[in-house]
């Protein structure tokens, strides 16, 4: 395994002294060579776990394995074979392209004779060659962000955590940066990539881990999951508020589950629906079929409602 | 990379942070020297000509000499605790720099090392340009001047590590007017820069021997001047144990904000 956590909890304290368990008996492993997407809405737990593999965190309970190394007791040792990708833009905008690489070069620990090999294999990785004398705050957004994944990939890691590696980026740096993150998982690199983008999961992890309130709550290939928790077929049902709420019901004391979709309903497991309830449900208004997808056992499991 | 073992303290963090000094020093470097120049250069002007004229000598040295060598004291102060507090707070809360660094084989006291190291030898360095500057003003030195740099340098470290400190305690930004005028201030005036401490009332005397500024005062002036062995040494040992303390309080404080 590159990563085992068990049983772990973080709890901070707030403002008025209440605890507050961020990561609340987390348990989840990451075998060797895995893409693994950590799934999960805003405040479910995924940065603090973040934060946890690096020892930035300390757990309250519970123990941390990373490549073989007890953290936090063996962090450092740790973090020298892993390479961190960050949510927030950290990148030291006052120097250049090439002076960022080359300072996490050295804090990793790249031996000098491959430095300057190390710190141009990077600028390729983030296709900034051209750009590797201009300083980071000239930087478009995407490429501070593709510069920001070649820092974590200076020294060729064994293992990558990529913290919402995409959030906020337009549709096609998005799918530059899939390419790469697909470039490491076929050259045999561990990914942990946390992101609350469907689409990002489905594309790019082996397997995904579905968290909420600070635990995993489901995990499994893209596939499995969808099979388990949303079936096969999707039936979308359109109409006024009360025929939602109808349909609604029909479906729940079917035993179907169910999921707002804007001005829809949709219908999971539609491929169990008996006849009879078809034609109730349908009542003559359109209906969309579709395939099932991550999205819905995402909703399905974390809840309608947004925290 | 290799699985070789990783030691508590490591030097390659505070290399890594010396690095991105030294390329960012390369651009401001011109700005810094002229500062360090032309700052001494009024001071002596002002007070050299301006009281000099009235006081002539003071505690046995003339008064230019004395300023001229008092003001390398505060130099060291200066240009050491705002970059420890400034620098270093807009470091951690705005631009997330050590949050980086920290997810890399690199622990908050070397992180501290880096920086306060960099920043003592930089000031440590440069605040010995009032001496370069008494020098066109008749300063005649001794052959001490030439061990200055190391008392600058341990004062420096001193009071980079008490602003890196600070940084970790002040609520915002805008709390550091209360260290400034409330710890600064007052260090910088009662140290025996301008005028001797000696004539101070008794209270203010006893206030001056726990001034680490004080002691780099009079450590640089007998360095100008000649030594006092006994005295210099009790000096120095002071400058020391600031340093010493200073370290683990901003250990602290850096582990405390950036480790949850």
């Amino acid at each position: 395994m590159a990563i085992t956590l068990r049983d772990v909890v973080k709890r901070y304290s707030d403002r008025d002294g209440t605890q507050i368990a961020a990561v609340d008996g987390l348990t989840l492993e990451v075998p060797a060579g895995m893409c693994l997407g950590l799934l999960g809405p805003n405040g479910a737990g995924k940065s603090t776990t973040m934060r946890l593999l690096t020892a930035q965190s300390r757990a309250d309970e519970g123990t941390i394995r990373v490549l073989g190394h007890d953290i936090p007791s063996e962090a450092k040792q740790a973090r020298a074979l892993m390479g961190v990708v960050p949510q927030t833009d950290n990148l030291d905008e006052e120097l250049t392209v090439r002076q960022n690489l080359e300072v996490f070069a050295r804090l990793y620990r790249v031996p000098r004779a491959g430095l300057r090999e190390a710190v141009d294999r990077a600028l390729e990785i983030a296709q900034l060659t051209g750009r590797a004398e201009a300083r980071a705050v000239n930087l478009s957004g995407g490429m501070r962000r593709r510069l920001l994944v070649a820092r974590g990939l200076v020294h060729s890691p064994r293992l990558v955590l990529l913290d919402e590696p995409t959030v906020g980026l337009d549709p096609q740096v998005r799918a530059d940066l899939w390419g790469l993150i697909a470039g490491l998982r076929a050259d045999g690199v561990t990914v942990l990539m946390s992101t609350h983008y469907i689409e990002e999961a489905e594309r790019l992890a082996d397997a995904c881990a579905l968290m909420s309130h600070g635990r995993v709550i489901a995990n499994g290939t893209p596939a499995e999951l969808i099979a388990e928790h949303a079936g096969d077929r999707v039936e979308e049902h359109e109409g006024p508020p009360d025929r939602l709420a109808e349909i609604e019901g029909l479906a729940r004391r079917a035993g179907l589950p169910t999921r707002r979709t804007g001005p829809t309903v949709s219908v999971l497991r539609a491929e169990r629906i008996p006849p009879s309830l078809g034609e109730a449900l349908t009542n003559g208004h359109r209906v969309v079929r579709r395939a099932a997808n991550l999205e819905d056992v995402f909703v399905v499991l974390t809840g309608e409602t947004v925290e | 990379m290799s699985d070789t073992r990783l030691r508590r303290f490591e030097w390659a963090p505070v290399r890594g942070v010396w690095r991105r000094e030294l390329a960012l020093f390369g651009r401001y470097w011109t700005s810094t020297s002229f500062a360090s120049i032309v700052e001494p250069t009024i001071y002596l002007l002002a007070f050299g000509f301006g009281f000099g004229s009235l006081v002539g000598h003071v505690a046995g040295y003339r008064y230019v000499d004395f300023v001229g060598t008092g003001v390398v004291a505060s130099a060291a102060l200066f240009t050491s605790v705002f970059p420890g507090m400034f620098n270093t707070y807009i470091r951690r809360t705005y631009q997330h720099s050590y949050d980086a660094v920290l997810a890399a084989p690199v622990d908050v006291h070397e992180v501290v090392a880096g920086e306060a190291s960099w920043i003592a030898v930089k000031s440590g360095l440069f605040s010995c340009t009032p001496v370069l500057v008494a020098l066109a003003f008749g300063l005649r030195p001794g052959p001490g001047v030439l061990v200055v740099p190391v008392f600058t340098t341990v004062t420096a470290a001193g009071f980079a590590l008490f602003g890196i400190w600070a940084s970790t305690v002040v609520p915002s930004i805008n709390s550091f007017d209360y260290v400034i005028s409330g710890v600064l201030t007052p260090l910088f005036l009662v140290a025996g820069t301008f005028f001797p401490v000696g004539g101070l009332p008794g209270w203010a005397r006893m206030a001056a021997q726990v001034n680490p500024l004080y002691h780099c005062v009079e450590l640089v002036r007998h360095a100008v001047f000649g030594f006092r062995p006994l005295a210099d040494l009790g000096h120095l040992g002071a400058l020391v144990l600031f340093a010493a303390l200073m370290w683990a309080l901003a250990v602290r404080g850096m582990r405390r904000r950036l480790i949850d």
